[in-house]
């Protein structure tokens, strides 16, 4: 772990009319750590994620990618200075086989793509790189199948796999066990763990499994109503009295 | 688990069977006059060969126009109401070049290459430059309405700016350039394409011109560009996130798809020796719309299929229905839309894929108990 910051949101702020749903946030994300937010629903966290990936533009703030300011940045730009993100809602190119999902993110940061009377399949570099990404995902055998017609759990992992072919160094993950059902998700938890740590990566995820986000986060911020609440280690933020109020007393509640 | 990936030999959306079955397509149409000529007796330029071969002519322009339409809306995903403005304008631009720029230029001057004359030819050449560069601005034009909006709306403004196109050739204050309401007619061609004294020749470019943009949108489609294009119609929000740019893309989209319908649009031109308001109208960009589903959107192969039962459905109800017949082909059309919801080409290619892969189960179902 170091100390080094990959991405900093400065009085990030989001309206939709009235409604503030990001109020203010100050967020420093470290190189190579597994940063979790959390929080209620309607907490903004989705909200955050549009931000920091440059779906929606700011109201107020800004973000900055490595000390660089890409708060104006449109999404494809960012894409191409390191930052993946993936869906809470599964988020794919459904007539497209698998291969090809993965393919085209793979080629988006190639030269080619410009090359209109050439054949795509031929471009081989690609399509290695997309079998490797099926390979860590867990897909092989999968290749040829419509996107559409896969089941949700690997519908999940393409989400994946489309964004790892993009080869981010910061990788936004919008609740990526989304849906799944409890025994999909260990597969999918150490599949994120292995690419993380494999090259490096910092990743951002936004996750309501409180297991899981206490199991794999190096440090966890929590949001309510659109503020950040608290922010520490899984430890600190387990023992912290206003988190329990919030939002883990809720869940913890209900569990006992 | 690797050794098997092969994408040439699986891909799901090209096969190589369309251009098996294109070619002997080709080789049929190169024969029909010839066949038509000795089934019938008459001559090659006279009666019922030489009106099927107008009857042909139309349905290869047509063609082209509905395949640069299926590379709009079957690959891009972009639903253009607009689409005739490309095709009407390739039309307008020659007819106009020809008949009041170049019968000027070449009473004025004369190219002479050693003995022979090559004015005409240079004319023709610059008449079609100059078609490429009008369908290119109306291609931008168009693609510089898709950068802010979306679905319903950004249809509306297609339509709109078509029918603004419409407008301005209709215009009575331009009369004098574009006639108007009737169009430009007599529009002066060079001898050796005189669609009535030289029907074959322009039969045999029209066939060679879609055969040639046949294999080039197919090629296009099957680029990394195309594929990304692809991309675009399936889910654009995805495609920024990976680091595509969709205006580019769909700019790029529209212009190739714009060249194509200008070009077919130009020929079209030399068929009817006059270009004339109903090819800029919304009228023509429905009927590239019909054949387009007719066929199957986004197969390319299927737009001329399309083209080709429009064309000869258009004929022969139009002998047993008279001037109705449009009725009866609604409800045909309906019926195919029904039963076909992919069109002939669409719904062939599904079915054909679960066949495959019903007979793929069956063999690895046996393998693997081995």
């Amino acid at each position: 772990m170091t100390q080094e910051t990959i991405l900093e949101a400065r009085n990030l702020s989001k309206a939709f009319g009235g409604l503030v749903a990001v109020d203010n946030v100050n967020i420093q994300i470290r190189k190579e750590t597994m940063h979790a937010i959390i929080g209620p629903n309607g907490a903004g966290k989705t909200t955050l994620f549009n931000l920091l990936s440059g779906v929606m533009p700011v109201t107020q703030g800004r973000v900055l990618f490595k000390g660089e300011d890409i708060t104006s940045l449109p999404p494809h730009k960012r894409a191409h200075l390191g930052i993946g993100r993936s869906y809470q809602i599964t988020n794919i190119f459904p007539n497209l086989s698998v291969l090809e999902n993965i393919r085209l993110a793979a080629q988006a940061k190639g030269k080619d793509n410009f090359k209109l009377f050439s054949k795509a399949d031929d471009f081989q570099q690609y399509i290695d790189k997309s079998v490797e990404v099926i390979d860590t995902v867990g897909l092989s055998g999968r290749e040829f199948f419509l996107a559409r017609d896969l089941p949700h759990g690997e519908k999940r992992k393409l989400e994946l796999g489309i964004m790892l072919a993009c080869d981010p160094e910061l990788l936004l993950f919008d609740e990526p066990t989304a849906g799944m059902s409890s025994e999909q998700v260990p597969e999918l938890i150490n599949i994120i763990r292995k690419v993380v740590q494999q090259k490096s990566r910092t990743a951002i995820l936004v996750e309501h499994r409180m297991d899981m986000v206490m199991s794999i986060s190096d440090v966890i911020t929590v949001m309510n109503q659109g503020r950040v609440l608290a922010e520490g280690s899984p430890h600190e933020i387990a023992k912290n009295e206003q988190v329990q109020i919030a939002y883990l007393g809720d869940l913890y509640g209900e569990l006992t | 688990m690797t050794e098997n990936i092969n994408p040439k030999k699986n891909r799901f959306l090209t096969n190589f069977q369309d251009e098996r079955i294109i070619l002997v397509f080709l080789v049929l149409l190169i024969a029909f006059p010839f066949v038509m000529n000795l089934i019938t007796g008459t001559g090659l330029n006279e009666g019922v060969t030489k009106f099927w071969q107008g009857q042909f002519i139309v349905f290869f322009i047509m063609a082209v126009f509905a395949m640069s339409y299926d590379l709009l809306m079957g690959y891009g995903g972009i639903l253009s109401f607009g689409h005739a403005a490309s095709f009407g304008g390739g039309a307008y631009t020659f007819a106009l070049l020809m008949k009041h720029w170049a019968p000027n230029f070449m009473s004025n001057y004369r190219i002479m290459v050693g003995s022979i004359n090559i004015t005409e030819a240079i004319v023709l050449i610059f008449v079609f430059l100059a078609v490429l560069l009008i369908s290119i601005l109306i291609g931008l034009l168009f693609s510089a309405t898709s950068v802010r909006l979306k679905g319903a709306y950004f249809a509306m403004l297609t339509l709109a700016l078509g029918s603004a196109l419409y407008i301005l050739v209709k215009a009575t204050d331009f009369h004098q350039w574009t006639g108007a309401d009737e169009g430009l007619h007599g529009v002066p061609v060079p001898l050796w394409l005189n669609p009535t004294q030289n029907r074959l020749t322009i039969y045999f470019i029209s066939l060679i011109f879609m055969f040639v943009c046949y294999m080039v949108m197919k090629r296009m489609v099957n680029s990394p560009t195309g594929r990304v294009i692809i991309a675009n119609r399936e889910n654009e929000d995805r495609m920024r996130m990976i680091g595509y740019n969709p205006v580019v893309y769909r700019t790029i989209a529209f212009v190739s798809s714009s060249i194509f319908a200008g070009l077919a649009g130009a020929l079209y031109s030399i068929w009817n020796t006059s270009a004339s308001p109903t090819m800029i109208s919304a009228v023509m960009t429905i009927n590239a719309l019909i054949m387009t589903i007719l066929g199957g959107i986004g197969t390319l192969i299927g737009p001329i299929l399309g083209a080709a039962i429009m064309q000869t459905i258009s004929q022969f109800f139009y002998t047993w229905f008279g001037a109705r017949w449009p009725l009866v082909f609604g409800i045909l059309f309906i019926l195919i839309v029904m039963f076909l919801p992919y069109g002939i080409v669409g719904t062939w290619r599904l079915k054909r894929l679960d066949v495959k892969n019903g007979w793929k189960r069956i063999t690895g179902m046996l393998s693997r108990k081995e």
